[in-house]
């Protein structure tokens, strides 16, 4: 009976998530699939939770859903008013729609083919008895900021190197409306809300589920819900600051990586009495890192005196180099 | 008996959640649609949390059960207002 | 019935599936993004599916932090492809 129960309650999920899935990429008004998105991106965190993956579902529910949702429903301004339907011929269509049916029938058959020859040995078993010798009790941290701690490093430099497009590419977007003194009055009590629970995220991690990424994406969104209540009041970031918190993350953890080097002769190979401080230690800087980089994602532009350099060599450029004048 | 009722909880607290979405697709215009939203969608979440509260043995987790369940009604309040303002300003620049 | 390993890895390859015949469809930005998206959810869908073990068993954390690495990837992808898609309409209004 309870087998039962728990069967439809998958199957459900798993429809309404196709549903949900099919009117994104099907609808005709953009502000409507992005909506459709968000939802998608939440039911997706629910999901995760069903699959004992905790971790995922905070970051599913702050990163996908919510920094994700932000980035695009800011994006669409700047999108032309066009209905989104596709373009292409009926026999192009036709084309398309039977090669990707024929693709995911294949990679059904191949997931079922894989499954049903796996001999079900996952790697948890491993983790679980080396887990004593890394520093945290959560397995899921432990993997990340220890065992495979080198993908972690290459993810902040990605995250990096997508923030370094963005700030260098555009104008900073237009201003919001004035949101009135009922967002700013709820931004005086749930800013710092938001603040004190990443911290709690932030700390946690080390033996719940939590961690670095959740807490600097929720400091992200406290940063957003600021520059979205007082509009008027933005400070610019102070430069050297920005150039700082940026990089402080990446710095942090291969200034650690190297100096393990020097006592255990691999790179990143934590010794085994520090690696709790030290897996804190970069996690603090990660959290602040990603949260600078994912508000300046969302502000978009450059910072201020990019913008003034770039305005001067541009009117250098049109005066063709002449001095006064 | 603790059971009996927290299960009689949650049911009615879902029961409020369906009647909210049944109004949010069958009413015609979208302040109507607003109030079934915000308020039918607060009493289920009531409902359910209290139901969950006492299933839950730990204090602390009831503790933040509560938290979340101010939070998330302060959110809804003022996101309705928004989009309520945001509403009424584009009718006015219709006309 | 089925077990829920198949059941989701089966949702992830439709939701790939599906994500991937909108961003062939369509030629604007916004669509192929969302479109793109699903597909990585799609993705992600198949690697926790295959690590879920049961009720009573611990999931496999391995792909949980490489999921969790792709999640952090994604929106920092998201983020780069709308700058660069707001340059490119600059330049064609110019």
């Amino acid at each position: 009976m309870i087998e039962l129960l728990w069967s439809i309650f998958d199957i459900t999920l798993v429809l309404l998530l196709l549903a949900l899935a099919w009117n994104t990429c099907s609808t005709r008004d953009v502000m409507r699939a992005v909506t459709l998105f968000i939802a998608m991106g939440l039911l997706l965190a629910i999901v995760w939770a069903r699959l004992k993956a905790p971790d995922l579902a905070l970051a599913e529910a702050v990163i996908g859903a919510g920094i994700s949702g932000a980035l695009l429903l800011s994006a669409i301004r700047d999108y032309p008013s066009t209905p989104m339907v596709s373009q292409r011929s009926t026999l192009i269509e036709g084309i398309i729609n039977i090669l990707t049916l024929a693709l995911t029938i294949l990679m059904s058959w191949a997931v079922w083919h894989g499954l049903n020859m796996s001999d079900g040995v996952r790697l948890s078993g491993q983790v679980i008895s080396q887990l004593p010798v890394s520093g945290v009790s959560n397995p899921v941290t432990a993997v990340l900021l220890n065992f495979r701690a080198y993908d972690t490093l290459l993810e902040l430099a990605v995250v990096l190197t997508a923030v370094l497009t963005v700030l260098t590419l555009n104008e900073k977007r237009a201003d919001y409306v004035v949101s009135g003194r009922l967002l700013q009055g709820m931004t005086h009590w749930l800013v710092p809300l938001l603040v004190v629970t990443s911290g709690y995220l932030l700390w946690v991690g080390a033996h719940a589920p939590g961690g670095a990424f959740q807490a600097g994406a929720m400091l992200a969104a406290a940063m957003i819900l600021l520059r979205l209540a007082y509009p008027s009041k933005q400070q610019e970031f102070n430069n050297v600051l920005l150039r700082v918190l940026l990089v402080i993350g990446i710095f942090t953890f291969v200034l650690v990586g190297l100096w393990m080097m020097s006592l255990n002769d691999d790179f990143l190979a934590f010794t085994p009495a520090w690696a709790g401080t030290l897996i804190l230690i970069i996690e603090t800087a990660a959290t602040v890192s990603i949260a600078a980089a994912l508000t300046l994602a969302y502000r978009g532009g450059r910072p201020k005196d990019w913008e003034d350099a770039n305005r001067t060599s541009r009117s250098i450029a049109e005066n063709g180099g002449q001095d006064d004048q | 008996m603790i059971d009996t009722l927290a299960i009689l909880a949650i049911f009615s607290g879902l029961f409020f959640f369906l009647s909210g979405s049944i109004g949010l697709l069958r009413l015609p215009d979208l302040f109507s649609r607003l109030h079934a939203l915000a308020k039918a969608d607060n009493v289920g979440l009531a409902l359910v949390a209290l139901g969950v509260i006492m299933l839950e043995p730990a204090v602390i987790n009831d503790i933040k059960i509560v938290i979340i369940w101010i939070l998330v009604m302060a959110a809804s309040a003022i996101s309705s207002h928004l989009v309520a303002r945001h509403a009424l300003r584009e009718n006015r620049e219709d006309d | 019935m089925i077990s829920e390993q198949l059941l989701y890895s089966l949702a992830g390859v439709g939701l790939f599936g599906i994500g991937l015949r909108a961003t062939l469809l369509h030629h604007m930005l916004l669509p192929r993004l969302l479109a793109l998206n699903v597909c990585g959810a799609g993705v992600f869908l198949i690697f926790i599916a295959i690590a879920y073990g049961g009720l009573k068993i611990m999931a496999d954390p391995v792909p949980h932090a490489l999921v969790l690495t792709g999640i952090v990837v994604a929106v920092s992808a998201t983020a780069m492809a709308l700058a660069l898609g707001r340059r490119l309409e600059a330049l064609d209004d110019e």
